[in-house]
């Protein structure tokens, strides 16, 4: 039935994947500079870009420059990283697991991350490194012992189990860790639930370059290990065996595929909390537009994950102004009734 | 072309004592034949095409491909010469049927190197040898299982390789499409010399297609040797416990194999 994957997905295959990478990579990337430069002039005070990249003004003068760079730019590009993250995570997992209802979550690291949160909050931890607070530390921390845990798990299973016992596993592991959560949220007292409360909710309330110099690192090494991935999970998401009988080396693709996500991940949700839905709507609104394609998946998720967060965050601090919304909220409400469209529109 | 020796394989740990699924296997494929591969369920047919893909490493024994053992082979370059077609494919992901037929072309590119004007030639021939050239810009989740089939065995012809294993590439589809994929099969064989391991259940596909037939039970090799000579009641019996007639089919120019009785 040509419904409108076939309309959308099948116009370009006849171009070849070079010209359909600079037309995806063209498209998507004017979307996100465009969110970048635009989402900053929005807010309380109204700017104008044109005023902010006067180069005749001062910066010292330039009160337009200094509220884009100093007050909203840091908060806006907190918002790409984070979207692209979980959106290029969300990617990788479901090619990985094979399914395509798989998120950044699914395998626990996000859990691991926000028990690693909670308890800096409820034990009241209060140290730094590099400029970065307890918290983010923490969550950090606690994402990466979620990952050594799935990673043992799935390096532990025995050669020709499937993608199925790592996800069984992770689901088990995410439930387990939501149970410690709970344990660890019974012991704070109110000002503390109140703080967990709303650091759970997902929040981009980044204030200055620090937090975002500090989650980069990271993720730089998640994207070193997703820039080989592409091409290898198409013929992974196609069967492990058939990749295997074509050259394609199955165990380290799995390996550095979940590693890379996870560290994404896990930096992602240490800086804004456990966004939701991002990882798994974009992935598949991507695949709508350019097809199946990793190698068109991977970055158009990145760049328009980035975008879609953006917006996300603006109408998260515009729409009860001066108050704003915690992004996680606005993410839900939004990615909730998409995935649905996405799950039934065939139907 | 293909040379295995000796192959044994068993999934206990290794040092553990275990049933051998593979047991002292021995195989010589000469260029440009068809081989059968028969055997009950559980026989070992799929562990061997594994362990001759080089996607299982045997326990004992080794596999030459024109005299190279394939263990000292790099992936891509043993990818290069055998390719693989499963018994059924699904993706995950809602590929064109050019996407996944250009994906046999992975192990002759290099990591970061796209698919070029050659490798869409490659591919689009591979389409027009298996009759689905017009499926080209269709979903490969939309196609029936004998088109699904057809285009897998596109992609493996577009791996260019010298020999292609397939693992019961008929036993999901109805009878009108397990005729199709045997006349394709027959055909890449005539015309592109195309040599092949298939393993299967239907007796009648292999009389019909293959030169030589393997007869494997319990991991063992029972009998092999032409299919004239080898695919007879006697070792019908000695494979399955089932009495069978076995009689050259004039229309059908091969011998045929009717299942009488499984004796009691």
């Amino acid at each position: 039935m040509p419904g409108r994957a076939d309309a959308l997905g099948a116009v370009h295959p006849r171009a070849s994947i070079r010209q359909r990478l600079v037309w995806t990579l063209a498209g998507f990337g004017m979307l996100a500079v465009a969110a970048c430069l635009l989402a900053p002039l929005v807010g309380s005070t109204r700017i104008h870009l044109g005023t902010v990249f006067d180069r005749s003004i001062p910066y010292a003068d330039n009160i337009d420059a200094q509220i884009f760079f100093v007050a909203r730019l840091p908060r806006v590009l907190g918002a790409a990283l984070v979207g692209s993250a979980l959106a290029m995570s969300g990617v990788v997992f479901q090619a990985l697991l094979r399914n395509p209802l798989a998120s950044p979550d699914t395998l626990g690291v996000s859990a691991g991350a926000s028990l690693g949160a909670m308890m800096a909050i409820t034990f009241n931890l209060d140290f730094s490194l590099l400029g970065v607070s307890a918290v983010p530390l923490a969550s950090f921390a606690g994402s990466i012992g979620a990952l050594t845990i799935v990673y043992g798990l799935s390096t532990a299973r025995r050669r020709g189990t499937s993608a199925m016992v790592l996800l069984l596993g992770g689901v088990t592991l995410q439930a387990l860790l939501s149970a410690v959560i709970a344990f660890v949220q019974y012991l704070a007292d109110f000002t503390q639930t109140f703080r967990n409360v709303r650091w759970l909710m997902g929040s981009l309330d980044v204030a200055s370059y620090a937090p975002l110099a500090a989650a980069l690192a990271p993720m730089a090494i998640g994207w070193a290990g997703f820039a080989t991935l592409p091409r290898v999970l198409d013929l992974v998401s196609v069967g492990s065996e058939s990749a295997a009988a074509r050259g394609v080396n199955v165990e380290r693709t799995e390996r550095i595929a979940l590693v890379s996500a996870s560290l994404t991940t896990g930096a992602a949700v240490s800086l804004a909390g456990p966004v939701s839905f991002v990882g798994i709507i974009v992935p598949h609104l991507v695949r709508l537009i350019v097809g199946a394609d990793h190698r068109l998946v991977l970055p158009a998720s990145a760049l328009f994950g980035g975008a879609f967060l953006i917006g996300c965050d603006l109408v998260a601090r515009t729409i009860i102004a001066p108050l704003e919304l915690p992004v996680g909220i606005v993410t839900a409400i939004i990615g909730g009734p998409v995935f649905l469209w996405l799950l039934f529109r065939t139907a | 072309m293909l040379k295995a020796t000796d192959l044994s394989f068993s999934f206990a740990r290794r040092g553990a004592s275990g049933p051998r699924v593979i047991d002292g296997v021995s195989l010589d494929v000469e260029r440009g034949t068809v081989v059968g591969l028969l055997g009950p369920n559980g026989s070992g047919k799929t562990t061997l095409l594994r362990i001759l893909a080089g996607v299982l490493p045997p326990r004992s024994g080794r596999v030459l491909i024109d005299g190279h053992p394939i263990e000292q082979l790099t992936r891509r370059e043993l990818a290069r010469r055998i390719a693989v077609v499963p018994q059924e494919t699904h993706s995950t992901f809602d590929f064109s049927v050019i996407d996944m037929v250009l994906m046999g072309r992975y192990p002759h590119l290099g990591p970061f190197e796209l698919e070029g004007a050659a490798d869409q030639e490659i591919a689009r021939d591979s389409l027009a040898a298996t009759g689905t050239a017009a499926l080209e810009t269709r979903r490969f989740g939309t196609l029936s299982g004998g088109e699904k089939q057809r285009v897998v065995i596109a992609g493996a012809l577009a791996q260019a390789s010298d020999i292609l294993l397939l693992d019961e590439p008929t036993t999901a589809l109805d009878l009108g499409y397990q005729l199709e994929i045997t006349a394709l099969l027959r055909r890449l064989n005539t015309e592109r010399g195309a040599t092949m391991i298939v393993s299967t259940h239907d007796l009648n596909l292999a009389a019909a297609l293959c030169e030589r037939i393997v007869l494997l039970r319990q991991g063992r090799v029972i009998a092999h040797g032409t299919t004239k000579e080898t695919l007879t009641a006697e070792t019908i019996r000695a494979l399955y416990d089932v009495d069978a007639d076995v009689q050259f089919h004039p229309l059908a120019g091969h011998l045929t194999v009717v299942p009488i009785a499984r004796p009691r």
